[in-house]
């Protein structure tokens, strides 16, 4: 190929990755665009600018408390994912544990399964053991959805950390526990923050699974599915929706930041 | 670290919640299901007897395999359109962007982490009668009327889908070809091999990995996808997640529902799984072989 071939090639390459960028953003950035408009309709022309859907966001009571429980919700279930995805993932990488590569490559299970089908049989499995639908049911859910996630983050931190600190703290007496507590956590400590934001994020976008397992309280994707019947509810819920996606687009960019952040000493 | 008898249960300590969330609840309430697919409605007889009455009921009727087989059919459309368009932007970024390839791959990969309900949704808006793209199309003179056919078509399930896992797909995509020794393809080119046969018999065969863990990521989730064809699919666009849900809300009927969800995972999973085994065993296969080459 000469070389005006390969400036070609690579410059086509360029283009289309700037213009899947935009695509990618394309329906997001349609739902900021109407969010600031006026009319109740979509249409065009737009009509005049305002910010009246974005006040009466903060006097609707309904959807203040779907956000709280989708706050809570995400917390706690981010929580747990998070915890039990480094305590996981240090024992996979770190100890040759019989049935490792098994378990490691079974933990994506969660995926591997319709949501829906996941779904509706963690329903079954929660009326089973009592549980009844309500937030602690929707939480247990988010925790076996987002684990597979926080897990995969971990082990490939675990797998990239430097294992001649640990040990030379071994060496130098440290016990086990004291040596994850105060080397391997804290060198790890961005991609534990990342795994935290990101499975947080899951959650709290996460409509399927809390819709089987949803009692009275929903979360916020919940709300907004009920609302999208209300032509007239429209407007209010474009505003809703861009702060969402402003405030998860700038969450997901600090958790990616961190999740590349590459483990070395200070 | 040493391995005393004394601390090996503690190891397994670590792995048993993950092992009891991702694993053990999974298995479970799967056999529940399965379980519960030989039951009857009539809650008073639940688990005292056996009856193949819901797959019979269920299965017997076309409706069922029309909708999987559409929901089938919409899985691979959306897994081959999402894999070609988003496989040049990794190669781009793994081979291409220098110093911009860690700010490019937040930029790609972030919006599959922003609500998945908004950006479906969000079809609605541009693709709707009363949408942003008749509205141009009407304003730019194109055509008169705004037409009726965009949106609630199979084609727009697609299409929103495709665009809802991009952001996804580059990812698996970009760390195969991430991994790739750039040795391999200097040492190609030195030897006279044109960039395009760089591409074909190094490139595209290494990055295969990606490329299949990709697509099974794309595949099984949106087979069962149910907020895309409830939105925008309309009564063409309905997929086999729509009768699950239906079996399990309106018609309060978990037999139903079970059964029609075993029949799925059956016709969706096994499939895949045994290509994917068939295709870790020929990688292997293909390792020896190369070991032994390079043994002898």
């Amino acid at each position: 190929m000469t070389p005006t071939l390969r400036k070609i090639g690579r410059e086509w390459l360029w283009g289309y990755t700037a213009f899947f960028a935009v695509l990618l953003y394309l329906p997001s950035a349609c739902i900021m665009l109407f969010s600031f408009n006026s009319g109740i309709h979509i249409k065009f022309p737009l009509d005049s600018f305002t910010f009246d859907w974005y006040r009466a966001l903060a006097a609707n009571d309904s959807l203040l408390e779907a956000a709280g429980n989708s706050f809570r919700v995400g917390f706690v279930a981010a929580s747990a994912a998070t915890v039990i995805g480094v305590l996981g993932g240090f024992a996979l990488v770190r100890y040759r544990l019989r049935g490792g590569k098994a378990i490691t490559g079974l933990s994506i299970m969660p995926l591997l399964i319709p949501s829906i089908i996941l779904g509706i049989s963690l329903l079954v499995l929660l009326r089973v053991i009592g549980v009844g639908n309500s937030l602690i049911a929707i939480t247990i859910g988010h925790v076996i959805f987002c684990t597979p996630l926080s897990v995969s983050i971990m082990i490939s931190r675990f797998v990239d950390l430097d294992r001649t600190l640990e040990e030379a703290a071994l060496d130098l007496g440290a016990r086990e526990v004291g040596t994850f507590l105060q080397i391997t956590l804290p060198l790890s400590a961005s991609a534990i923050a990342s795994a935290f934001i990101l499975c947080f994020l899951t959650s709290f976008d996460e409509f399927v699974i809390a819709f089987f397992l949803a009692g009275t309280k929903s979360t916020l994707p919940l709300y907004i599915w009920g609302q999208l019947r209300f032509p007239q509810k429209l407007p209010e819920i474009l505003a809703l929706g861009s702060c969402v996606l402003v405030g998860s687009l700038i969450l997901v960019m600090l958790g990616e930041v961190l999740r590349m952040k590459r483990a070395t000493p200070q | 670290m040493t391995s005393g008898q004394g601390t090996l249960w503690k190891r397994y300590a670590l792995v048993t919640p993950l092992c009891v969330t991702t694993i053990l609840t999974v298995l479970v309430s799967l056999a529940l299901i399965l379980a519960l697919s030989f039951q009857t409605v009539d809650v008073v007889k639940l688990f005292t007897s056996l009856t193949t009455d819901a797959y019979v009921e269920n299965l017997g009727r076309p409706l069922f395999w029309r909708l999987l087989g559409r929901s089938i059919v919409i899985a691979l459309a959306v897994t081959a359109v999402t894999l070609l368009l988003a496989y040049p932007a990794a190669y781009f970024i793994s081979f291409k962007a220098g110093r911009m390839k860690n700010a490019l791959l937040i930029v790609v990969s972030a919006p599959f982490f922003t609500s998945y309900l908004l950006r479906i949704f969000g079809w609605k808006i541009i693709l709707g009668y009363n949408g942003i793209l008749n509205a141009l199309l009407v304003d730019s003179h194109i055509i008169a009327e705004p037409l009726q056919t965009l949106v609630y078509r199979p084609s727009t399930v697609v299409v929103a889908l495709a665009h809802a896992y991009l952001a996804f797909a580059i990812l698996p995509i970009y760390v195969a070809l991430d991994r790739i020794d750039r040795s391999l393809i200097e040492a190609a080119s030195d030897l006279g091999a044109r960039p395009h046969n760089n591409f074909l018999r190094i490139t595209l065969p290494l990055s295969m990995p990606g490329v299949i863990s990709a697509a099974l990521l794309i595949f099984v989730p949106t087979v069962g996808d149910y907020i895309t064809p409830t939105l925008i699919g309309g009564p063409d666009g309905s997929m086999v997640a729509n009768l699950i849900q239906s079996a399990f809300g309106k018609a309060n009927d978990w037999p139903a529902g079970s059964a029609m969800s075993v029949a799925t995972i059956m016709a969706v999973a096994l499939p895949l799984v045994a290509i994917y085994g068939l295709h870790h065993q020929l990688k292997e296969r293909r390792l020896t072989k190369s070991g032994e080459a390079a043994a002898a």
